[in-house]
């Protein structure tokens, strides 16, 4: 039985919807169409746009946004922010751990080869610990819901998650089509998150640092799929957007080229890949990063958030151990629950995995963006098969978990409200001054019936999330 | 502000200067075409010499007829200076610097891509062209409102007036230049009838026919008509205009950077140039002559603009 957010079991309407059913009841159907092409509009000319890769003639995409506000009460997410608080927590200490003393694997709660064994895991990082002892500052933590107190964490986004820009003007787009509706529900604001994302990476200045930190935003370039997310952070908190191009290293800094010569760069948002960071310390063949910009790093001569390394704590096969990894660094029982995960590097749970293949959910351990998983309830005899064979010839590649029943929650479709499942990606910043969670996050909801695929690559939209205050 | 922002910023806004003149290039064409048939075939091969697109259209066509120098300088795929590659290309820049632009100025170019996409989707018929130059002109001047209405008055406002007025010099010296043998003192000797037509092309180039006639009166001559769009501070076209704002926007840089540079020297050496220069002056030393140093020493600016504020490593 799916759990859908607005109407209860019993099709009555859940209590953080009221207000928005009452007013949605007393709304002309025919004047919120008109409202859904508007917010398409809006984000045309606003730009919001990403490229898909692999297809040379496609234009810029719109990710599509339904206009039906998701919403969480202030209860539902006070026990959501303290898990979520807690499994950060758990992931930086984690990361110092593994880079350090390894303590973890010495008590026997992770096998050596899950970081030995792990392309994520940067033997250059080993004794190197970063400003203010931050690894994660940017942290997106993917959850899913199944009943009215069940939520899982399906995935930890520790590198470098994106759609926190769609998070913004989501809410910017409904603020703007429907004032209204903010006047009924008292909607806890996500607008500082910019300034709070400036600020908390100025705490995590280097020793190098002796005035006010200058921060920059590093990208590929604007031919990226997150180009535009990258522009708009860098705008909204006033700092400088560089490619690999504009900097280079100038007295043991890392100096971005400006009109009136080079200037210095304490904290650096790095919107590109560990490999492609530094061509003389990782790929040689990269042209984003900055040749030398790693070396400066270990002298402490800048900040690189999120650090390098941290790839290691969000890889699919660690996932599998985050319970234990929360409780051995907090002492505490995890707050928010792992999806039962089946590694099917171990022989056992293979044989599970092959024997129930059509009704589990199979994963690359490396992979993202929905791309390369296996839905067994969905899947043809045919795709089981194929996909049979991949999972056996490479098993440790793979990890398997139960269908979830996720949570649905109503899209704005033709003929009215319409569910659809959903998930959810916070975002945290981590500073030395603490965890801040922002209320709200990006909701991810397939708008295909019945799909249980939200990534926006697969056909998935966005609504703006509602973390309502306290009654 | 980084070295690469103030070329993105510059190019953006010169690239829309040149969208936006090659659209008035083609209404001039256009009128010609229509009011004076016997003319239209030489009129389109001068439009396109002030295009600079002669030698690209030639390699792609057989003969000039109108339809196919529209197309040409509107959106053919091969021309990479079409409207329609301006647009692409300061949009592209606009994107480049999206965070040293206002949300105005961002989402006037967007949507002026927008619009200008849509416009020349498909093949542009008669019946549409004037719509569609129209809808080009009014988009790049959108542009410009938002940038006056919404920027701070910095070096990122700076970059993008030099980038317009170096394009506008350079568009304006060009027309002049293409057409300078209409406007030579033996072109209309005594007696001859003074070619009209060709004097409208040359106004018309530059929104300028009623300004001009409003300044000078109907029966002014060919010295007029250079004079006025050379010399006379005024006219938002001329180059001593174009230069009284290139030469005004430096002297802000050099001010707010504290650094005066060779670029701000040869923007010095262009302007006493046009300012010593007069009409007479200018057709004693030959007025092709003239308009051909002008457009090289524009050029060099250009580059050394680039090298002074670091736009490239």
């Amino acid at each position: 039985m799916t759990f859908d957010e607005m109407k209860g079991a019993g099709g009555e309407v859940r209590l953080p919807y009221q207000a928005f059913s009452n007013w949605f009841d007393s709304e002309d159907p025919k004047g919120l169409q008109a409202k859904s092409r508007e917010a398409d509009q809006l984000f045309r000319r606003m730009g919001i746009t990403f490229n898909v890769y692999g297809d040379p003639d496609a234009t810029e995409r719109l990710i599509p946004f339904d206009i039906i506000p998701r919403i969480i009460s202030a209860r539902e997410w006070s026990r959501l922010s303290r898990g979520i608080e807690q499994r950060v927590r758990a992931l930086n200490a984690f990361l110092h751990d593994i880079y350090h003393r390894q303590e973890i694997i010495r008590s026997g709660r992770l096998p050596a080869e899950m970081i030995a064994r792990n392309a994520a895991y940067l033997s250059q990082m080993i004794g190197v610990t970063p400003p203010g002892d931050v690894w994660t500052h940017i942290v997106g933590i993917d959850l899913v819901r199944t009943g009215p107190d069940e939520f899982y964490v399906l995935e930890d986004n520790a590198r470098t998650p994106s759609g926190v820009s769609y998070m913004l003007e989501n809410r910017e787009t409904m603020l703007h089509m429907f004032p209204e509706l903010f006047q009924l529900n008292r909607v806890q604001r996500v607008s500082r998150y910019p300034q709070n994302l400036h600020e908390s990476l100025a705490a995590c200045a280097p020793p190098a640092c002796t005035d006010s930190p200058v921060v920059a935003v590093l990208t590929p370039g604007i031919h990226n799929s997150a180009y535009y997310e990258h522009s708009f952070l860098a705008d909204q908190m006033g700092v400088e957007l560089v490619e690999g191009h504009d900097l280079r290293v100038v007295d043991g800094r890392i100096a971005m080229r400006t009109t009136r010569g080079y200037q210095a760069i304490d904290v650096l948002y790095r919107r590109v890949d560990d490999d492609f960071l530094d061509p003389l310390n990782f790929r040689p063949d990269s042209v984003l990063g900055v040749p030398g910009i790693f070396d400066v790093y270990r002298a402490g001569g800048i900040t690189i958030a999120n650090a390098p390394g941290t790839g290691v704590a969000d890889d699919k096969a660690i996932y599998s151990y985050m319970p234990e990894i929360v409780e051995f660094y907090t002492g505490e029982k995890p707050v928010l629950e792992n999806v039962p995960t089946w590694r099917c590097s171990e022989p056992d749970a293979l044989a599970h995995v092959l024997d129930n293949l059509d009704e589990l959910v199979v994963k690359e351990v490396h992979g993202s963006g929905g791309y390369g998983m296996l839905i067994g309830p969905a899947a043809s005899k045919k795709e089981l098969k194929a996909f049979r064979k991949k999972l056996e010839a490479r098993p440790s590649n793979y990890i398997a978990q139960p269908t979830l029943s996720l949570s649905t929650c109503p899209i704005f479709a033709k003929k009215g409200l319409s569910p659809r499942h959903v998930d959810l990606r916070p975002f945290v910043l981590v500073s030395p001054n603490g965890i801040d969670i922002t209320p709200g996050g990006l909701t991810r909801v397939a708008l295909k019936k019945g799909s249980l695929v939200v990534n926006s690559s697969q056909g998935g939209g966005t609504k703006d999330t509602w973390v309502l205050e306290e009654e | 502000m980084l070295g690469k922002t103030a070329g993105g910023l510059l190019w953006m806004f010169r690239y829309l200067e040149r969208a936006e003149n090659l659209a008035r290039l083609v209404e001039t064409g256009q009128r010609i075409a229509l009011t004076r048939p016997d003319r239209e075939d030489s009129e389109w091969a001068s439009i396109l010499a002030t295009a600079a697109a002669r030698d690209a259209y030639d390699a792609h066509h057989d003969e000039v007829s109108g339809d196919a120098v529209i197309d040409w300088l509107l959106r053919a795929k091969e021309n990479p200076t079409s409207v329609m590659a301006c647009l692409d290309a300061a949009r592209m820049n606009g994107r480049l610097v999206r965070t040293a632009l206002t949300r105005e100025v961002w989402e006037a170019v967007n949507e002026a891509w927008m619009a200008v996409r849509d416009a020349l989707a498909r093949k542009v018929s008669t019946r549409d062209l004037p719509a569609v130059l129209t809808t080009i002109r009014q988009r790049s001047a959108f542009v410009r409102g938002t940038l006056h209405g919404t920027m701070m008055r910095n070096d990122q406002y700076d970059f993008a007036r030099l980038g317009t007025f170096l394009e506008r010099a350079d568009a304006t010296a060009r027309l002049l230049d293409v057409k300078y043998y209409v406007l030579l003192p033996s072109a209309a000797g005594v007696g001859s009838r003074l070619d009209n037509a060709q004097w409208e092309v040359i106004l018309r180039g530059v929104s300028a026919e009623s300004a001009f006639r409003l300044a000078h009166g109907r029966s002014s001559g060919a010295a007029e008509i250079a004079s006025f769009l050379i010399l006379d501070g005024r006219m938002p076209r001329s180059l001593q205009f174009c230069y009284s704002k290139i030469g005004g926007n430096l002297e802000w840089l050099e001010r707010t950077y504290g650094l005066r540079q060779p670029c701000h020297d040869m923007a010095e050496d262009i302007c006493g140039i046009l300012r010593r220069a007069t009409i007479e002056s200018i057709f004693d030393e030959g007025l092709h002559e003239f308009l051909q140093d002008f457009l090289s020493r524009n050029a060099a600016l250009a580059g050394q603009i680039e090298t002074d504020y670091r736009f490239a490593a």
